[in-house]
């Protein structure tokens, strides 16, 4: 029931802000610290998310084969690769990882 | 433009799907994730259909494994979802799109098709560039996040395989491209201290909205400093 409630608030949050966007008269969110503070949100949500996902169990820290996945996927992305490889690398890393005991 | 249109539609017909399919395929990585995090097959489609948005997905349930209550985990997936917003600003002056299409065009407003379209040189092929990229990319989206989710189902333990690590692959796919300056590092430093700092202290998802705040307190500190 709980994942309901959460998936209900993400669908009616996301379609409002989306629809936001292409109704509200443009004076209102060009104004320069509006701006500067939207670009900036997504970084600290991604950077933490990252982090969080990657060592942490619960509210446990913890460093395991992920944190070895995660370096893969850092490696694919300073070589350019494509989305997906990226994401592919991290997933076959940790799996590699695991697979010998990690 | 020395090109005849017939062959502009096409350029932007061809680059539309390449963005369209390239990242609509990583709905597999989605319905992977989702079903990892102990989210239903259905829970999972209506995610991709309705929300729509990809790390806003991702977001929620990362959140949400980690057991937060439904209203933090959604606010994490709010924030990330603002910068629709601001495409969608863009987007209404450079598609003038009649008001009654807007309900329907909105729900396409995302990284993806705002990129393609801002790229276009006049608005008829943005208009064409906005429509192919989000036909393609709602379609295949949905879709690959179906068969990434009964896929995981069937394959039992997905940690087993790796597949935990997809969500932060994700993320640090989406963040790197957006580290291009000291303030946007800095943001991102403050907000990995923040998030992994609290997060044995506070409720699960409290932690990363806590983080969010590294974008006003560099933003302030920055003013102060200039």
């Amino acid at each position: 029931m709980n994942v309901w409630i959460a998936i209900g608030a993400t669908v009616l949050g996301c379609y409002l802000l989306k629809l936001a966007g292409l109704l509200v008269p443009a004076g209102v969110l060009e104004r320069p610290l509006v701006q500067r503070l939207a670009a900036l949100l997504p970084v600290a949500l991604l950077a933490a998310l990252t982090a969080q996902q990657t060592f942490s169990t619960g509210s446990a820290l913890v460093v395991d084969a992920r944190a070895a996945g995660l370096a893969a996927a850092g490696v694919a992305l300073l070589l350019r690769a494509p989305f997906l490889i990226v994401v592919a690398a991290a997933v076959v890393v940790t799996a590699g990882v695991r697979a010998l005991g990690g | 433009m020395a090109r005849p249109t017939g062959a502009g539609r096409r350029a932007v017909v061809r680059d539309s799907l390449g963005v369209g399919v390239a990242v609509g395929l990583s709905g597999f990585a989605f319905g992977v994730t989702a079903a990892g995090a102990g989210i239903s097959v259905l829970q999972a489609c209506v995610l991709s259909l309705l929300v729509f948005t990809g790390a806003s997905q991702f977001a929620l349930v990362g959140a949400l494994a980690a057991g937060g209550n439904p209203f933090t985990a959604a606010a994490g997936a709010f924030f990330l979802g603002t910068r629709n917003a601001f495409y969608g600003l863009r987007l209404s002056q450079l598609l003038a799109l009649p008001r009654a299409l807007r309900p329907f065009a909105a729900h396409w407003v995302i990284d993806e098709t705002a990129a393609v379209s801002l790229a276009q040189k006049d608005r008829g092929a943005a208009r064409l560039g906005f429509t192919v990229t989000g036909l393609s990319l709602f379609l295949l989206w949905n879709l690959t996040t179906l068969l990434g989710a009964l896929g995981a189902e069937a394959i039992g333990d997905t940690n087993k395989w790796g597949l935990d690590a997809a969500g932060p692959a994700v993320f640090l796919a989406l963040l790197a491209p957006m580290l291009r300056t000291a303030t946007e590092r800095a943001v991102a430093a403050l907000a990995l201290i923040l998030g992994l700092g609290f997060l044995p202290v506070l409720p699960a998802g409290v932690p990363v909205l806590v983080a969010a705040l590294a974008a006003p307190v560099i933003l302030f500190l920055k003013g102060r400093r200039s």
